[in-house]
């Protein structure tokens, strides 16, 4: 019986390695014995499948549902999920959560002294379309300060979740902003080896989905594990 | 080609954005679910043995049948309506996490021979800047265990972090160290 077509190991240096000192809290979260290479098998290929169907009305829309408009910059979020192989991943849910303009998460652990958003809960989801495009509106989230090192501070960001088709393609990310003076000095940034692949966390001003007089637009393509077109024999 | 976006931690805020898909009871919306019914307990620990407060369990499987809920999974075996075989929960105040769900049937490796039946577990936290994935075993399946082409790859001697221990009244406990003695065994799958 032949085997299942893989899901192809990251290219060198374009994912982190566990262990990155200068991101503390790695040091002791990090597994110190190497990863055990397994082929995929039915359990790797496939995975949960989320779609259209666990959309609620307004989930993709962060600025409404909290009784007012929240304070910030309003921008657009477009972007395409596509495999490695350049084919989209339609009807595939993406789960987005993020700070407020001020810098501040809806979360009881987050103890930073800016000011909660009553309108503004910073949690959203969008779902990929038949090409593999998905869209939400947001506001801009602020940078905002951590422990992790002297006066250490995030760049903006916004979180990402996804599934895609398998187990095997699992992928939590974030994106960025284009010009972040911070991005050179944030280590979970820093943390991907590969300068083009650091780059490609980081959103472009979109123009196309600008709309005047309303809100800037942001683009962020998302790229999941390809796999070879013929099974491994 | 393109190249796989890269991974980044989940961070301590990720209860925000992750809590709409949490589920700790996979029967729970499957009235006509046969099978072994099973609770998994279990705690996250780091290199110093503390506690993870922050961190999200998610768990995937196939029904008692050997059957996934996926569309690559072809075989004529029968589906259960309302079970999905994804769960997620968030870890507590004390690391812990807990799954009901039913012990999954068998399914083929990539050689085409059974498997012993799993769990596939992945576990992200502030801290981990990919999530790591990982398998749970089961303790009454010795002589499948044995037989298991994944289990086959592991060091003989780790291969017991693998593997859950019954506590008697269909609760398995099965921890997950991150770091040091006794670390998980994680695969690069």
């Amino acid at each position: 019986m032949p085997s299942l077509a893989q899901y192809r190991r990251p290219y060198w240096d374009t994912q982190p390695e566990y262990r990155f000192d200068p991101y503390g809290s790695t040091v002791l979260r990090s597994p110190s014995q190497p990863l055990v290479r397994i082929p995929q098998t039915l359990s790797e290929v496939t995975g949960p499948t989320f779609g259209a169907e666990f959309m609620r009305e307004g989930d993709n829309d962060l600025t409404v549902g909290n009784g007012g408009d929240p304070i910030g910059e309003r921008i657009l979020v477009t972007g395409r999920v596509l495999d490695e192989n350049g084919r989209p991943v339609p009807h595939a849910l993406i789960e987005v959560w993020q700070a407020n303009a001020a810098g501040r998460y809806v979360h009881k652990r987050d103890q930073h002294d800016a000011p909660l958003d009553p309108h503004f809960s910073g949690e959203g989801r969008t779902v990929t379309d038949a090409d593999g495009r998905y869209q939400f509106k947001t506001i801009r989230p602020g940078a905002y300060p951590w422990r992790n090192h002297h006066n250490a501070w995030r760049p903006q960001h916004i979180h990402f979740s996804l599934f895609g088709n398998a187990y095997a393609t699992r992928l939590v990310t974030q994106m960025y902003f284009p010009g972040d003076p911070l991005l050179p000095f944030d280590p979970i940034f820093q943390c991907v080896p590969d300068e083009k692949a650091r780059q490609r966390l980081i959103a472009t001003l979109d123009w196309e989905t600008t709309q005047p007089e309303y809100a800037l637009g942001y683009r962020f393509d998302i790229v999941l594990r390809g796999r070879d077109a013929t099974p491994m024999e | 080609m393109l190249y796989a976006t890269a991974s980044q931690t989940v961070g301590p805020y990720l209860h925000i954005g992750l809590t709409g898909l949490n589920c700790a009871d996979l029967t729970a919306d499957a009235p006509e679910l046969a099978g072994q019914r099973i609770v998994i307990e279990g705690r996250v620990t780091d290199g110093t043995g503390a506690p993870v407060p922050d961190g999200m369990v998610e768990i995937w499987q196939a029904n008692p049948a050997g059957r996934y809920r996926h569309p690559e999974d072809t075989r004529e075996l029968p589906l259960v309506p309302g079970f999905t075989g994804f769960g997620r929960v968030p870890t507590a105040e004390d690391g812990s996490f807990r799954f009901v769900t039913v012990k999954p049937g068998v399914v083929p490796g990539a050689d085409g021979k059974p498997q012993a039946p799993h769990i596939m577990v992945s576990v992200f936290m502030r801290g981990l800047v990919k999530h790591v994935a990982t398998r749970l075993y089961f303790p009454d399946e010795a002589e499948a265990n044995a037989a298991d082409s994944v289990l086959a790859q592991v060091p003989a001697g780790r291969r017991g972090t693998l593997v859950a221990s019954a506590q008697g009244n269909g609760t398995l406990r099965w921890d997950v160290v991150l770091q040091g003695q006794g670390e998980t065994v994680f695969f690069d799958i």
